[in-house]
């Protein structure tokens, strides 16, 4: 079991994030997040979902998404063909004698302050899941209070794009 | 031009002639443009069964079937007969009635969001937003659910909407960004099916529903007899290939010939065409070597790795890939491996035992066997679930052209007094019969109407013993004797009243002879009847 990264490009129609994920609901595949926006044509949204399973259930969860209608395009985001990254907001505590600690820290992994508080920052980070993990795990001793992510978002390297057959 | 006029116009231009419905007031205005439409309307008595009567109809004139029903209750008592079509890939399109769009979403009265609540067994669904779209969305709708691999579709209809005016154009081609059949088989992979067929001295053919919906019969007829291969079917394939024929090699599964289990334990390939490898036609597959050559035939690539691994796949239709196998295979001789079949087949007929009928009761085997002997050559037999599935599917020949139809995927009860009834609308001419068991045919007896509304001639053989047999064989094979939970249908109806006050001839009988008469007399009349035949509640299923 590991995970994999699909890209989908499908129609924007409500109901078709229900489709989807009432369809991995209902065949038992797990899915470790998902993001979805429209794109440059207002006609189309695109999807990036992260699964976790083997070769067979990738397959079988490519050909069921390739079944629904509104599904135009679905390819596997493989890392070294692709970039994939995430959003995090970290609420974490900083008081007087800690905010300059976490402060150096995040400025050594690029993360934006976007709030500060008497006894609070949030820290605001865009990476791949390994550079977010270790963020996470520098900033856990000073006391996270929240936490969100966003659900990896990616694209294909190179010239090509995911578009219809 | 109405909305609703518009609706109805391009069912016309579907060529839809029959349409099964249950009005409410989230349809009046379908409804009332259906008025003065060449449309038959058929009423009928429950939405529980109506997919069924569509799916009959279906079936036996290969056109769309079409449903009309109104919201909220009208449209949720569908959702069985839509999850049937489904698991049977027949092409049905159901039109629902919604409440007003401004409704929407304030659990108006008899508003249920059917979309959602359809999404896991329908082909595809929609709920129509904008009145203008609605000539496509049926256009698409048709198209969807008799293209490819075929099923049933959805369409939700707000009230208001099908009151707007729209500019009617059902001119131009379905496009559909994401949706593109693959009906032609890949060349290539074709070539390599027929080397590893040469190659191989114990081939079989696995022959599924996906034969007949792809009206492929003949083309593979014609391939398992210039090749040679010996063809096995599932449940849903039955009348795919002659049951006549020297290569048929029976019906696999839990419910199939032993044979045709042991067939598969020796074959060293395996092609399957039109069959999803579902667990209950595959339970004897555990049999089959693992390491044999698995070529998977289907128009659904999805089925192709879902429950077994393949070595070989091909997507595409049946009938256009046969027709390339035909075309690129030369004549073999596999006579070694056939005589090893008849032989296996010989064996298992003579183990066969001939129940004996009990006092006061008939045997269902026999009363299959004469159905068989006695019904047109292309006449329809429509079972129900349970142990009279099984036993018709056991004992009826389908030969010639006739055919055989059941809910076989998802095994739905009182599928087959709704869906024999759309038989014979669908086809007047055809001699048609149901077997039915009297747990099955109390889900449904408000149908027994519309059968003599429409005089339908359907000749109903009700199978009576008191229990819900098949459920009762389990609990006793699992638990022992006597650990029937559940299962006894105490009250004895007299069924041949119930028929009686339909104006349904009703018999009864429990012996074979009378049985004999009583069918040799109603297979001449065109009037529809009810046999009841007292079967033993302890007569095995197999």
């Amino acid at each position: 079991m590991r995970k994999y990264v699909l890209s989908l490009l499908v129609e924007n129609n409500s109901g078709v994030l229900s489709r989807i994920a009432g369809l991995f609901a209902r065949r038992c595949f797990n899915i470790d997040s998902l993001t979805v926006g429209t794109t440059e044509d207002e006609a189309l949204s695109r999807m990036t979902i992260v699964v976790t399973g083997d070769e067979q259930i990738l397959e079988q969860i490519k050909k069921q998404l390739n079944k629904l209608v509104e599904v135009i395009k679905v390819v596997e985001l493989s890392p070294e063909e692709s970039i994939s990254r995430e959003l995090v907001f970290i609420k974490v505590k900083a008081d007087n004698d800690t905010r300059s600690n976490v402060i150096e820290i995040s400025n050594i992994f690029r993360a934006n302050i976007v709030d500060v508080a008497k006894n609070s920052l949030i820290l605001e980070l865009t990476g791949d899941a390994a550079k977010i993990e270790a963020f996470t795990n520098l900033m856990e001793p000073f006391g996270i209070l929240e936490f969100i992510r966003s659900g990896a978002t990616g694209l294909q390297r190179g010239f090509n794009v995911l578009k219809e057959n | 031009m109405k909305a609703s006029k518009a609706i109805i116009k391009c069912l016309e231009m579907e060529g839809t002639d029959v349409v099964f419905g249950y009005p409410g007031a989230a349809m009046i205005s379908i409804y009332e443009s259906l008025r003065s439409s060449k449309i038959k309307h058929i009423l009928v008595r429950n939405e529980q069964s109506i997919v069924h009567y569509a799916s009959g109809y279906a079936r036996e004139t290969g056109k769309v079937g079409v449903c009309l029903v109104t919201s909220g209750p009208g449209a949720t008592n569908t959702i069985t007969g839509i999850a049937t079509a489904y698991l049977d890939s027949i092409p049905v399109v159901v039109i629902t009635g919604q409440v007003d769009t401004d409704l929407i979403g304030t659990d108006a009265f008899q508003e249920a969001d059917i979309k959602g609540a359809t999404e896991p067994f329908t082909k595809h669904n929609y709920l129509v937003k904008d009145a203008n779209d609605l000539p496509r969305i049926l256009k698409e709708a048709f198209y969807i659910a008799n293209s490819g691999r075929k099923g049933p579709v959805l369409i939700d209809i707000p009230k208001n909407i099908q009151e707007e005016k729209i500019k009617f154009d059902y001119e131009g081609k379905v496009d559909i960004r994401g949706y593109n059949p693959t009906l032609t088989g890949h060349m290539g992979q074709i070539k390599r099916a027929i080397s590893r067929i040469k190659a191989s001295k114990k081939p079989v053919i696995y022959a599924g529903g996906g034969i007949i919906s792809a009206n492929a019969q003949r083309e593979i007829l014609e391939f398992a007899e210039k090749t040679g291969i010996p063809v096995i079917n599932s449940l849903m394939g039955i009348g795919g290939f002659p049951q006549d024929s020297r290569l048929y090699a029976g019906i696999v599964g839990s419910h199939g010939y032993d044979y045709s289990n042991e067939i598969i334990g020796k074959t060293d390939l395996l092609i399957t065409i039109g069959a999803r490898m579902s667990n209950r036609s595959t339970a004897g597959f555990h049999k089959l070597n693992p390491n044999i050559e698995f070529i998977h035939v289907d128009i659904d690539p999805a089925e192709i790795g879902k429950n077994r691994g393949f070595t070989l796949p091909i997507v595409g239709d049946a009938k256009i890939i046969l027709t390339d196998l035909i075309d690129k295979s030369d004549e073999m001789d596999f006579s070694d491996w056939l005589d090893e079949i008849d032989k296996l087949k010989g064996k298992s007929e003579s183990k066969e035992e001939v129940t004996k009928e009990t006092e006061n009761f008939v045997n269902p085997k026999e009363i299959i066997a004469y159905l068989s002997e006695k019904m047109d050559d292309d006449a329809c037999l429509v079972a129900d679930v349970g142990q009279n599935q099984i036993w018709s599917a056991m004992n009826f020949k389908v030969v010639k052209s006739r055919k055989f139809m059941t809910s076989g995927g998802l095994g739905t009860m009182a599928y087959s007094i709704p869906a024999a009834a759309g038989v014979k609308i669908g086809n007047p001419k055809r001699q048609v019969v149901c077997v039915i068991g009297d747990g099955g045919i109390q889900m449904c007896l408000g149908e027994l109407a519309v059968i003599r509304e429409q005089n339908a001639d359907v000749k109903i053989i009700l199978l009576n013993n008191g229990k819900l047999g098949l459920v009762r064989e389990i609990q006793e094979d699992l638990y022992g004797k006597g650990h029937g939970s559940g299962v006894d249908l105490q009250y004895q109806v007299k069924f041949t009243k119930i028929a009686e006050a339909y104006n349904i001839e009703g018999y009864e009988v429990s012996d074979l002879k009378t049985f004999k008469n009583v069918l040799d007399k109603v297979l001449k009349s065109d009037q529809p009847c009810l046999i009841q035949c007292n079967i033993d509640p302890d007569t095995r299923t197999l």
